[in-house]
């Protein structure tokens, strides 16, 4: 069943925010965020910490406990016809259409998790369980999902998702401490695709790793998703590493969506001022070494979010519009539909200057470096 | 075996510049405890180490987890003593004794951790932890001179206002500000030399590049010597004039970050480069992860492959480099290797570079 990525729509995310309720007050941690996730893309979700990537991803899942709350928004997914062996229950199939993940009940929910969504987490040792061997953490979950299922294939079925992603298959009986870290990352992809699910929700999987495992790891990953057609939603706050391996990229700050683009897009040129600073926070491998200088300041506090748009206190490019007024996602210019950007530079009535160029920003940027003096080199 | 680089040790001599510290043939094993009939057993967790560090110069230390490469850093800033191997601090030997001696041997150099948020005791204000060095190494003995260089120090961080930073506590700082009381602590000994072991990968990514344009700034305007210690070889160039990559406690390669890393010679910088994220691969059709040249992991330092230790993940391995390891080849302009591919040594093959373009 492989599936290429297409402009089918998988999972539509409307209006979604996520307070976090706090004694000295209200924090809006995901505000008013929509998108959709195609069937086989991988699409990047990258920020600072604390922007709200996190929080988003698992409010889709539903993994959010107090103090968290979903206030509002709609998480709609599209399930997909499929064949339906050993026994499982699938609520795609008891609920014709789509199913609003959001108002799932916990029963509904048991069964949708990990079936259709599943979750790969940042710190594989703290994700598995250190007394149990991996082979009993994939049987595990096949034992609750497909209880049809015999002990033989059952085993038979997580010696066939090891090998998948890499492990030998006489690791079956191997415990998280006797792996190294990239091989756990790979029991944890595997536990995550038991299932065979349509969305794998990836919370910085790769981050804690070396950079040659980590270069491993994500190459299984893609080619995981060539063969099997799921989708990945991938967060990370390295944007260099979206920019190689997502299908798009999405940019938040303080809660909310500043950019939405493909990845050549995002990365040939990015509108928004922030997504090219969080971009050239990194220093580049090749071409004219700069001397460079991050983006000022940091992050609002959440409770109190800054008026206009939540970026201006830090931006270069900022006017007077952009304390006043609240930006909305819209494309940066006519001619690229695709590309979505919350920023006043692209409105012709706020900002009758005209849309900057790349250039424009890279210069804006390069000011403030020479006004904090940093010198070229 | 050639300790120092000939081509560049000569132009730093014509220039007048003397390595402040070096550390020479450094080895360090420790000890494992085996089962309890079992036989003692030791982690080789750096092999024949060689490094100098220059006054107004930063040297990057790159490799990645179990490389060895804080082991370094820690024999040189005598948190470890070497198995074997010198110390020297301005040409003399440094002797490997304890009490008064070693908190001399502090005053010159100093350490900045990779963790702000475990290096800083949450229980004490920043004032405290500036003011421990100022007394210790006996730059301030009244309270008014504490207070009066404990601002000093804040400003020369760029933690501004210094009045209001002096008294708050670690949980009240962010990530970024407690790195920076973390470096101030380092500059409070008046060291000579600064060893920062991963100072930025803990902190936010839009932060990283204010905390190394700080150590930048420090490096030009006070003359230190300093030793950056990454995994990431991107910020090696940015940072450093001089880049050493390591593999499991072995130094394969080492020379002027650019020529390291424009035209990286030994198979493991190589792959190291390869699989660095870096976007300007993206081609027109998309295709972006490229294959890496070898896989795996470091192996374990228990029991370490003989030879070169990178032989048995090398797309290039041959028969000898499993018998030993290469002596040092110099590739002109202060750049070198120990790999057999561009021969053994200086007197063996120059020839061997060209046959050896991978």
């Amino acid at each position: 069943m492989a599936v290429v990525t297409g402009t089918e729509t998988l999972l539509e995310v409307r209006n979604i925010s996520v307070d976090y309720l706090a004694a000295n007050g209200t924090v809006h941690a995901v505000s008013d965020v929509s998108f959709t996730l195609r069937r086989g893309e991988v699409l990047g979700l990258a920020g600072e910490s604390g922007c709200g990537k996190s929080t988003l991803a698992y409010a889709i899942a539903r993994l959010l406990r107090p103090p968290a709350m979903i206030v509002g928004g709609e998480a709609i997914y599209y399930p997909h016809q499929r064949e339906n062996d050993d026994g499982e229950v699938r609520l795609a199939d008891m609920q014709k259409g789509p199913i609003d993940i959001l108002k799932l009940t916990p029963a509904q929910l048991r069964s949708f998790r990990w079936s259709e969504l599943s979750v790969v987490f940042q710190s594989a040792m703290n994700a598995l369980n250190p007394v149990m061997d991996i082979g009993t953490q994939i049987t595990d979950v096949l034992r609750a999902h497909r209880p049809t299922m015999g002990k033989d294939s059952r085993e038979r079925r997580a010696i066939e998702l090891l090998r998948t992603v890499g492990i030998a298959p006489d690791r079956l009986h191997s415990y998280p401490h006797e792996l190294s870290g990239g091989m756990r990352q790979r029991a944890m992809i595997a536990i995550a695709l038991a299932l065979s699910p349509e969305i794998i929700i990836m919370d910085e999987p790769t981050t804690a790793l070396d950079v040659v495992v980590q270069r491993e790891i994500l190459s299984e990953i893609l080619r995981l998703r060539e063969r099997f057609g799921f989708s990945v939603i991938f967060i990370t706050h390295d944007l260099s590493l979206l920019l190689e391996l997502a299908d798009r990229v999405l940019v938040m700050y303080a809660g909310r969506i500043v950019e939405m683009g493909s990845r050549r897009d995002m990365y040939l040129h990015p509108r928004h001022p922030y997504s090219y600073g969080l971009i050239h926070s990194f220093p580049s491998l090749h071409g004219p070494l700069r001397r460079m200088s991050g983006i000022p300041g940091s992050p609002p506090d959440l409770r109190a979010a800054p008026a206009g748009c939540a970026f201006h206190p830090r931006c270069p490019m900022a006017f007077a519009a952009c304390r006043r007024v609240f930006p909305v996602l819209q494309p940066a210019l006519a001619e690229n539909q695709e590309q979505l950007t919350a920023c006043h530079l692209y409105n012709a009535q706020l900002h009758p200057a005209g849309a900057p160029k790349t250039e424009d920003i890279a210069a804006s940027y390069e000011a403030l470096a020479a006004a904090q003096g940093v010198t070229k080199l | 075996m050639n300790t120092v680089d000939y081509t560049a040790e000569v132009a730093r001599r014509d220039a007048g510049i003397q390595p402040v510290l070096e550390g020479i043939h450094l080895h360090k094993e420790f000890p494992v405890r085996g089962g309890l009939f079992g036989p003692q057993r030791t982690v080789k967790a750096v092999d024949d180490a060689t490094i100098a560090l220059y006054p107004g110069k930063a040297t990057a230390l790159v490799g990645e987890s179990g490389s060895g490469k804080t082991t370094v850093a820690r024999m040189m800033a005598r948190t470890y003593d070497p198995t074997s191997g010198t110390l020297r601090f301005r040409g003399e030997a440094v002797k490997l004794e304890h009490g008064a001696a070693l908190r001399a041997y502090r005053r010159h150099v100093q350490l900045v951790f990779q963790d702000p948020f475990s290096s800083l005791n949450p229980v004490h204000n920043v004032r405290y932890h500036l003011s421990r060095p100022l007394r210790i190494h006996g730059h301030a003995h009244t309270n008014a001179e504490v207070t009066e260089q404990v601002l000093a120090l804040l400003n020369r961080v760029s933690l501004s206002p210094a009045e209001q930073f002096i008294q708050k506590y670690p949980h009240q700082l962010s990530g970024g500000q407690r790195q920076r009381v973390a470096i101030a602590r380092a500059l409070a000994a008046r060291p000579e030399v600064l060893l920062a072991d991963e100072p930025v990968s803990m902190l936010d990514v839009s932060i990283r590049l204010d905390i190394l344009n700080l150590m930048l700034r420090l490096k030009d305007e006070e003359r230190l010597a300093l030793l950056f210690i990454t995994h990431d070889i991107a910020s090696a160039r940015y940072f450093a004039e001089e880049t050493l990559v390591m593999y499991a406690g072995q130094m394969v390669e080492g020379g002027p970050s650019e020529a390291v890393i424009q035209q990286p010679k030994h198979p493991y910088t190589q792959l190291l480069l390869s699989a660095a994220p870096d976007p300007d691969r993206i081609t027109a059709d998309g295709s972006g992860l490229a294959q890496l040249p070898a896989r795996g992991e470091i192996p374990s330092l228990i029991n370490p492959p003989g030879g070169c230790r990178f032989h048995p993940r090398c797309p290039h391995a041959m028969p000898v480099c499993k018998e030993r390891f290469p002596q040092r080849t110099h590739l002109g302009g202060g750049h070198w290797t120990h790999c057999f591919l561009y021969g053994d040594g200086d007197g063996a093959g120059a020839n061997g570079a060209t046959a050896a373009k991978v």
